[in-house]
């Protein structure tokens, strides 16, 4: 019971702000509206028993994703006023096209019968993440940092001022 | 009433549909990364629940939404200094009026 109760409360504290986020016309307000959504989905992960993605999305999320939107919204002065029309022309389409996809996933969901297994109390599996990525994942791991590196280094070429 | 795996996807699934009505909306350049940022937690989500209900003895599901959240730091880092070359040379960040390949 205490756990439906803390499932339900996440869930709103995840979905409002989100609704928040992509219906506001102040665009400061949508970002700072991501907070609260991504502190959401962290507690969503405790309740799964998944310590350590809780911590990496706060810190990635909340921390670094949120200050860097942040600062490219005041660095592009054009967009940010509330008198700017925010959504463009086609939001009954998009409406649209979002619900029939709900619709459609949330009917796979429901039909589907899913094989669970019986499960254990699960461990505290930090060690067996980093077991993981360094044995059977060590290939998606080196290529995710190469990806990394490469991103960085070509985002700050294509935000470099040119001379 | 026990919490299950059907409630995760649920809420998984209307994450991701807000931010796809984002995305399909939004003038904003930044605002469309914000609507592509609630889409990848919603698939993070979803990782994690299957991990945690379907196999969790495993820690594949955990191990690819780590990745994933890597992947969009990624993306958010490019796209946001795409979005500041673009307001650079074309003074707005509108996606509807950046309609030129090159200025």
């Amino acid at each position: 019971m205490g756990e439906l109760a803390a499932f339900i409360i996440l869930a709103c504290v995840t979905l409002i702000p989100a609704v928040v986020v992509v219906t506001s016309g102040n665009i400061v307000r949508s970002a700072l509206s991501l907070i609260p959504t991504f502190l959401g989905v962290t507690g969503l992960y405790i309740l799964l028993h998944a310590e350590f993605v809780a911590g990496i999305q706060i810190l990635i999320y909340a921390g670094a994703i949120t200050v860097l939107i942040l600062f490219v919204i005041m660095l592009t002065a054009g967009g940010t006023g509330t008198r700017i029309r925010q959504v463009n022309e086609q939001v009954p389409l998009g409406a649209m096209a979002a619900v029939w996809l709900g619709f459609l996933i949330l009917l796979v969901i429901f039909r589907t019968r899913w094989p669970y297994t019986a499960t254990p109390a699960p461990q505290y599996n930090v060690a067996s993440i980093g077991t993981a990525f360094l044995t059977d994942y060590v290939l998606i791991f080196e290529v995710t940092s190469l990806v990394l590196l490469v991103s960085l280094i070509g985002a700050i070429i294509v935000a470099r001022r040119e001379e | 009433m026990h919490v299950g795996l059907t409630h995760y996807l649920v809420v998984s699934t209307i994450l991701f549909c807000i931010g796809l009505y984002g995305v399909l909306t939004r003038r904003n350049a930044v605002a469309i990364l914000m609507g592509i940022e609630l889409m990848l937690n919603a698939s993070n989500i979803n990782l994690v629940a299957f991990n945690r209900y379907l196999a969790p003895g495993a820690v594949g599901g955990q191990t690819f939404a780590l990745v994933i959240i890597t992947l969009a730091a990624c993306e958010a880092a490019v796209g946001l200094a795409l979005v500041m070359a673009a307001y650079r040379s074309l003074e707005t960040i509108h996606v509807d009026e950046i309609n030129v390949m090159k200025w």
